[in-house]
């Protein structure tokens, strides 16, 4: 039952990820990254962190791309235009793409062959309470230094859409 | 496979209960928004209007549903079935009341109880944007085109404080689970008053739960903030486009997300299935005082009929009552039908609140809205967390 599940939203995963960048209109695009966004929160339920599955929800395929699909609508943008590709990306895209993908199955397969269960340093389980206790005794200057990041990044916004409106 | 019966069994139950709920729900709605007025409500479907519901469902379903030319068609038909999932979807974490053993088997009254319960539903909350965008957007018309927008940039302002009200009385009780944080508010202060998040100590949380209810309204798109939906500004928002049954999916979506905010505030705020006051002081006698009373006024009234058919209809439904209050009184059945009644007449009361200010209050304008949520609703959201915060840890 696992393993279905994991291939099941595996596959989801990576055929929206593709569909992400296939899609001609940015609106499904964005959706396809919701797709995402969703079954990725189900591989962490799978490794046992529904804290983290439940944050990846809320923060990323609510919030965040709420604020992209706005942004779309708002601008109403309309669909890419087509255009001629070049005869490198014609003659090499495939091949390069397949090059690549096997170096990546190379490593991947001689990096981890042996490992087992993904670590985190000494970190445990992905419970709301693990997860707070983490970030407020090991981890507390990398969360704060965060936080202060996102007050200087709106800080940022703030003052750019202030030269704007004077 | 036993797990999978029992499972299947109460899905379809919850299913079928919740579904009569959002029909009814309409009924009660328009019959309290008439009495309000003034007006007798519908009254024509079967008596007092009660069919009225049944023959709303096959009006819908029976009407040609019109797929205008200009939308677009994939994401115009995938809106309304994605909000009304995404709000159905909620109920499957909701705990009704404590547990039911039927032959031999014991199983929660709830589908799932989740470690991390209220995450989910707030997280179906914060998806259920998608539904309402996508359908302005997809319809390809100014009008719900504003109408999405309004909805996704209210949404997201009042899922701030809601979350930040939602937090303090899961400090107070220490856990997500839905199920958990009901048993952490069991027990009385001084014998009678009970320990609800809205009255315990360290902070009592009643600041919480009117903020919790404030954004409720906005976040189920309700007057006084059903700005998405303004006809006299959007024609009617974002389903402007809409016929038949995919405008009904929108409308069932609005009332099962009401249903689920106003469970999760009985949840976190008000007890969920516990008593206003201690057995011992016969709370379990409440729901057959009730009963008993609609019956004895039933068959008053049956015998001083109105009109000749009150004669025989009236006691008849006053002996129906009276069996019910019989039935609320059987040993084994009173621990399973006590909780369920306490938690239906906490949400039962709080969905009365939503439909009575529907009647009452007019509606906001558009930066009014904005400004509410982010000037006062938040600050005061993130101060009421902040002082809960501090008082539990000194307290613990």
């Amino acid at each position: 039952m696992d393993h279905l599940f994991f291939f099941l939203f595996g596959f989801i995963a990576v055929v929206c990820a593709i569909n992400v960048v296939l899609q001609k209109h940015p609106i499904s695009s964005a959706l396809s990254l919701i797709g995402v966004m969703g079954s990725i929160a189900v591989l962490y339920l799978q490794l046992g962190a529904p804290f983290i599955a439940m944050a990846q929800i809320i923060v990323y395929a609510g919030a965040v791309m709420v604020l992209f699909i706005f942004v779309i609508m708002l601008l109403n943008a309309g669909s890419e235009e087509q255009r001629g590709r070049s005869w490198t990306a014609q003659l090499l895209g495939i091949p390069a793409l397949l090059a690549f993908l096997g170096l990546v199955a190379y490593y991947l397969q001689r990096w981890f062959s042996d490992a087992g269960v993904v670590k985190f340093d000494n970190f445990q389980g992905g419970t709301a309470q693990a997860v707070g206790y983490a970030l407020f005794t090991d981890y507390l200057l990398p969360f704060e230094v965060t936080s202060v990041l996102i007050l200087v990044a709106i800080l940022g916004a703030i003052v750019l859409a202030r030269k704007e409106l004077d | 496979m036993e797990f999978i019966v029992i499972t299947l069994i109460k899905t379809a139950i919850i299913a079928f209960v919740l579904l009569t709920t959002l029909a009814y729900l309409q009924w009660v709605e328009r019959k309290v928004i008439a009495h309000v007025q003034v007006r007798m409500g519908p009254s024509r479907v079967g008596p007092h209007g009660l069919l009225q519901p049944l023959a709303d469902v096959i009006k819908l379903i029976t009407k040609e549903g019109v797929l205008p030319p200009h939308v677009n068609k994939f994401f115009y038909l995938l809106a309304p079935f994605f909000a009304v999932f995404m709000a159905l979807l909620s109920i499957s974490v909701i705990p009704f009341g404590t547990s039911i053993t039927l032959f031999g088997h014991t199983t929660a009254m709830q589908m799932t109880d989740l470690n991390v319960g209220i995450l989910v539903i707030l997280a179906n909350s914060s998806m259920g944007v998608y539904g309402i965008a996508l359908g302005g957007w997809a319809s390809n018309n100014k009008y719900s085109l504003l109408g999405g927008l309004r909805s996704s940039a209210q949404m997201i302002s009042y899922e701030l404080p809601l979350s930040l009200a939602v937090a303090s009385p899961l400090l107070m009780a220490g856990t997500l689970s839905l199920r958990e944080i009901v048993n952490s508010q069991a027990g009385y202060y001084l014998g009678f008053i009970p320990k609800w998040a809205i009255f315990a100590m360290p902070f009592p949380q009643i600041f919480a739960f009117l903020i919790f209810m404030v954004s409720a309204f906005a976040e189920t798109n309700r007057i006084p903030f059903d700005l998405p939906e303004a006809e006299n500004e959007l024609v009617a928002g974002f389903h402007v486009e809409y016929s038949s049954m995919k405008f009904a999916a929108f409308f069932m979506a609005e009332y099962a997300n009401m249903v689920t905010v106003c469970s999760v505030a009985t949840l976190l705020f008000l007890g969920g299935w516990l008593p206003l006051w201690p057995e011992a002081y016969g709370s379990n006698f409440v729901c057959s005082a009730i009963l008993f009373v609609a019956g004895a006024i039933c068959v008053y009234h049956g015998l001083n009929p109105a009109r000749p058919f009150d004669r025989i209809t009236l006691p008849f439904f006053g002996v129906v009552f009276f069996g019910l209050a019989a039935v609320m009184l059987v040993p084994f059945l009173v621990p399973v039908l006590m909780p369920l009644f306490w938690f239906l007449a906490k949400t039962g009361f709080l969905l009365f609140v939503f439909i009575w200010i529907r009647a009452t209050l007019p509606r906001f304008r558009y930066d009014q809205l904005m400004g509410f949520a982010w000037k006062f609703l938040f600050p005061v959201a993130l101060l009421n967390l902040l002082v809960t915060g501090l008082l539990v840890a000194l307290v613990s």
